[in-house]
């Protein structure tokens, strides 16, 4: 991924084209669910083009099919995506200087966690140019992996169907078990929301609270103990 | 079909969602230098994803045996270092194969 040579937007769409491979099959996977939950595919299509988050997209999916208030979706949605804030921030610092104020607000749309690694490893200022086209191919593979998912989901038979609901959470694992493999503080983060979340699923009075409040809290306990116990150093970023 | 209910929903998450990436973008120049809000920011990511998968996982398929192999295949195959792709797809077969084992044996 590391050439030489100047940013251009030719080679951010070119940086863009694996990120875009692995977001078509789990948009895929999200144009299903939202199809396979009795909403038509012109709103899956919609919920993808305007977020362009995966983890976000799933859990506002499962409080608008359970009939969640939006206030949960609202805070939901935020804590969720509370990690973007952080790269955002890494990548003010990291963005040409001469980026304008529309620019600045265009390119923040185009921040997830793949875009936003890619970006990091490029040779000193990222300039517009070549961001556009980082951010471009993948967005168009979200979106067109949700449609063939949602599309699909009609035709494909029950059997492959549900084995592709599990699809979302191998990728999540696939996000959480390396760090945690490598560093303590990571695996017991890891560990306790699994464990406190599990609690609340299977606990009777603790489950009648919805999944959106249940990540939330998992997330503000889990998080806020870890960053007093194991605070991170400077240069070491997980 | 609510779809004023659809439209609000979509908004509110599209707008939630860009207001987590562009104020730091746009506002702040300078580097967080709090040591907890950084900690604390760092561990989320980590916290929210596995909060998010556990238990729902062995919820996600036809039924909880087959869900319970798809999280063991997924976990060896992450605990591999394989990406997103090799990870979820690894998962969804073997689901597959364990769903269609236990139809042929019931």
């Amino acid at each position: 991924m590391q050439e030489k040579g100047k940013l251009t937007f030719q080679k951010g769409i070119r940086d863009g084209l694996p990120i875009c491979l692995g977001y078509v099959s789990v948009s895929f996977a999200f144009g299903m669910a939202v199809v396979s939950g009795g909403m038509p595919a012109w709103v899956a299509v919609l919920i993808s083009m305007t977020n362009l988050t995966s983890a976000g997209q799933f859990a506002g999916l499962d409080i608008i099919l359970n009939g969640g208030m939006y206030l949960e979706l609202a805070v939901t949605t935020f804590v969720i995506n509370i990690r973007y804030m952080l790269m955002s921030l890494s990548l003010a610092q990291k963005v040409d200087g001469a980026m304008t104020l529309l620019q600045r607000c265009a390119v923040s749309f185009g921040v997830t966690d793949e875009i936003f690694a890619v970006a990091m490893q490029q040779k000193g200022e990222v300039n517009t140019r070549y961001f556009a086209g980082l951010m471009l191919t993948p967005y168009i593979g979200w979106a067109a992996g949700t449609l063939a998912g949602a599309t699909a989901a009609g035709i494909l038979p029950l059997s492959v169907r549900t084995a592709l609901g599990i699809a979302i959470y191998g990728m999540f694992i696939a996000i959480i078990i390396p760090p945690a493999s490598k560093s303590k503080p990571v695996a017991i983060v890891v560990g306790m929301a699994a464990a406190l979340s599990c609690i609340f699923r299977w606990t009777p009075v603790l489950c009648q609270i919805s999944s959106g409040w249940v990540i939330i809290i998992c997330a503000v306990v889990v998080s806020a103990l870890a960053a007093l116990r194991y605070p991170v150093r400077e240069e070491e970023e997980t | 079909m609510n779809y004023p209910r659809i439209f609000l929903c979509i908004f509110i998450m599209a707008a939630v969602t860009y207001l987590t990436r562009m104020p730091p973008l746009v506002i702040f120049k300078k580097k967080i230098t709090n040591r907890f809000v950084k900690s604390f920011l760092a561990y989320v990511p980590y916290a929210v994803l596995s909060a998010m998968t556990f238990p729902e996982i062995l919820y996600s398929t036809g039924n909880m045996v087959s869900a319970v192999f798809g999280l063991l295949a997924a976990l060896l195959l992450a605990y591999k270092g394989k990406g997103l792709l090799t990870v979820a797809v690894g998962a969804v077969a073997v689901v597959f194969v364990v769903e269609q084992v236990m139809q042929f044996i019931c």
